[in-house]
């Protein structure tokens, strides 16, 4: 028997293993300059890249395998694996266990970490293909002038409704706050978003440093509370396609998805402004590989691997050679590639101080514990039954010791 | 009338169980990428998911961590056992103390020390660095289930056989391990499924080559967690399934060999 279970085993994964090796082979790349990648060929050199989850096109719906295709053309292997958040990726840096060479941290956490020195200056000369990059792009506050990340993808976020729900128009933040949408609306779960969704509202910057702007923001996000069904990242995708909620913010690229299954849904851009977030490639400065790193985020920028990436992504590309190879329909859609007014009235995050980022991480705190939270009819019962049970075992020992006594 | 009640609890259990497995492997089979969403009948997943090559490898790892961890860790495990099984009754009990710990100790905190450890010491993370931690974290299961069958075998026969002339060795492999076979297997199995499915440790000692299945599970639920690992878990219960299946067959058929044996004396 144990036999059979051995073979049953190494058949289910030497079959794994042969369909992971037959994956399709799509058709031959164009490169204005392919001698540049001709360098490590036959070196037997390795890079490590660290990227978030479903964020490289992988070769499914007919699109280009990139890291497949990469190590075809250079020789060069990559590990590829893969972060949730941008502090996951910064505990893991700063832990020191592991040697990365490309990372995608986004804009804030690119400042903090150029300011730490975390992050390798990029040699321009082995980036030809930075010529494509949008000059929208090319200031960035929390990297002014590109001297240690190139943008990988942007966008915006906007709030995602459910048109056959919300009769009247969708054009402001305050929507977020109207007591008719009782237990319809979901939020951000992670506090800088929603920070910045508050500060928006009020008419302040979403960088706001200053503690009484902060205090009216969290005043502003309990006042909220009562009518949030509930705080999410992804399982939005799920509410707002089985219709359990009919109002949130999300990031734009992700709300086409939302709008392909569920027909009733449309997506408006506040009139406040919104937050632009940037996903930049970045090297890290302990990085032992950083000519085949350029070399992997030169590749990232070659026209069609771009633009096959985007769509596999969904997000916006800031590269202008991508962009033209996209349909019409993607190009034209004012939902990805907003208008320049939009832009103009957008805010990139920057990184904050020390101690901004703990006084609000204190007044998020505050907000989920405000009222109607777990704590408040959760925790009573536990701690009567605990109580109880204290009780019990108190009059049980007493009555043993008592007991004990009588008898001796 | 309580047979009904009896019945019905049963189920009510069952289908507590087993819905959520079954919600999943429907929606293994959904048109769409939606997870609410029910667009039509297609194979697509299970299509794709045999060309997601960062799927694969971390199922691919995943299982090789777990099979190299639990093997180790049944082997050290089995042998700790015994040894503590003959140590004075003090040291025993301080030594069983000290391996309970690990047990009811939160698994964050044995990665996060775990993570410390490795750091001082220089060792990159990696294959290696995810191996030992599991080997780590499963060496108190297997102890304990060993110990209860070393606790209930007759002391006598380990001696008896060395009497009869065995060697000391022959009488560990002919008597002892015999005895105690179902305790090591339960030790085995427990340390290989704590091993498949552990986030919480693996997440702070796996490195930029390596990456488990959960980790990159994880890593999905920026942009949503692809139906590809509904069609893969939906995989996984099945060949589970079939094991268990298998499994209780042949002990069906053994039992019955068996018995026809006893007749056939009789």
């Amino acid at each position: 028997m144990k036999q059979n279970l051995l073979k049953f085993f190494c058949c289910t994964v030497s079959a794994l293993l042969l369909f992971s090796f037959s994956s399709t082979v799509s058709s031959a790349l164009e490169l204005k300059d392919p001698s540049y990648y001709e360098r490590f060929q036959g070196k037997g050199i390795s890079i490590s890249v660290y990227n978030w989850g479903e964020y490289l096109s992988n070769g499914s719906d007919g699109l280009m395998n990139i890291n497949e295709e990469f190590t075809k053309l250079t020789g060069i292997k990559v590990n590829y694996t893969n972060f949730a958040t941008n502090e996951e990726l910064y505990a893991k840096m700063k832990s020191g266990g592991s040697n990365y060479d490309v990372i995608f941290p986004s804009d804030y956490m690119i400042a903090r970490m150029i300011k730490e020195e975390m992050l390798a200056p990029l040699h321009r000369e082995n980036l030809p293909n930075e010529t494509y990059l949008n000059p929208l792009f090319e200031e960035n506050s929390y990297d002014p002038g590109n001297v240690y990340s190139l943008p990988y993808t942007w966008g915006t976020v906007v709030i995602i409704y459910n048109k056959e729900k919300i009769k009247e128009p969708v054009d402001s933040w305050n929507i977020l706050w109207d007591e008719k949408y009782k237990n319809e609306i979901l939020m951000f779960s992670n506090s800088r978003d929603s920070f910045g969704i508050a500060l928006k509202t009020l008419g302040y910057s979403l960088n706001s440093e200053d503690p009484k702007q902060l205090r009216e923001a969290a005043n502003l996000l309990k006042e909220q509370k009562p009518l949030v069904q509930a705080y999410v990242m992804d399982q939005i995708f799920d509410k707002m396609e089985a219709n359990e909620a009919i109002l949130a913010p999300y990031y734009a690229g992700d709300t086409l998805a939302m709008m392909d299954s569920n027909e009733a849904l449309a997506v408006a851009v506040p009139k406040e402004g919104t937050n632009l977030f940037v996903d930049a490639a970045c090297i890290p400065a302990n990085s032992t590989n950083q000519e085949a790193a350029e070399m992997y985020i030169n590749f990232l920028n070659e026209p069609q691997v771009a633009a096959d990436n985007i769509e596999y992504i969904g997000y916006s590309t800031p590269n202008l050679a991508a962009f033209d190879l996209l349909d019409e329909a993607t190009q034209n859609n004012e939902i990805i590639y907003p208008s320049d007014e939009i832009l103009a009235q957008s805010e990139q995050f920057i990184n904050l101080s020390d101690e901004t980022n703990l006084r609000m991480d204190q007044l998020w705190t505050e907000v989920l514990a405000s009222k109607g939270n777990f704590a408040a009819w959760g925790l009573a019962p536990i701690i009567t039954i605990l109580g109880l049970f204290a009780v019990k075992n108190w009059i049980k020992y007493n009555r043993r010791k008592k007991r004990r006594r009588m008898i001796e | 009338m309580s047979k009904w009640l009896s019945k019905g609890y049963t189920g009510l259990i069952l289908t507590f169980l087993y819905a959520p497995i079954f919600v999943l492997i429907l929606y293994s089979f959904n048109q769409s990428k939606s997870r609410g969403h029910w667009t039509g009948f297609s194979f697509r997943w299970y299509e794709r998911l045999f060309h997601n090559d960062a799927i694969l490898n971390a199922f691919i790892t995943t299982l090789l961590v777990a099979v190299i961890a639990s093997v180790i860790a049944t082997v050290l495990g089995t042998a700790a056992a015994i040894g503590i099984h003959n140590m004075k009754k003090r040291s025993r009990t301080v030594v069983m103390n000290v391996t309970y710990l690990p047990v009811i100790n939160p698994e964050i905190v044995m990665g996060v020390s775990l993570m410390l450890l490795f750091v001082l010491m220089g060792i990159k993370f990696g294959l290696l660095t995810l191996v030992l931690a599991h080997i780590t974290f499963n060496l108190p299961y297997v102890i304990l289930s060993v110990m209860p069958k070393l606790r209930q075998m007759d002391h006598y026969l380990f001696e008896a056989a060395m009497d009869l002339g065995c060697t000391p060795w022959q009488a560990f492999a002919k008597v002892t391990l015999p005895e105690i076979m179902p305790g090591v297997v339960t030790g085995f199995l427990m340390a290989f499924t704590f091993s498949l499915d552990d986030f919480n440790i693996s997440y702070f000692v796996s490195g930029d080559k390596f990456q488990t299945l959960p980790i990159l599970i994880y890593s999905m639920t920026r942009k949503r967690v692809s139906p590809e690992i509904n069609a893969l878990s939906a995989i996984i219960f099945i060949v589970v399934l079939l094991i268990l299946i298998l499994v209780n067959i042949n002990d069906a058929r053994l039992e019955k060999e068996q018995r026809k044996k006893e007749d056939a004396l009789r």
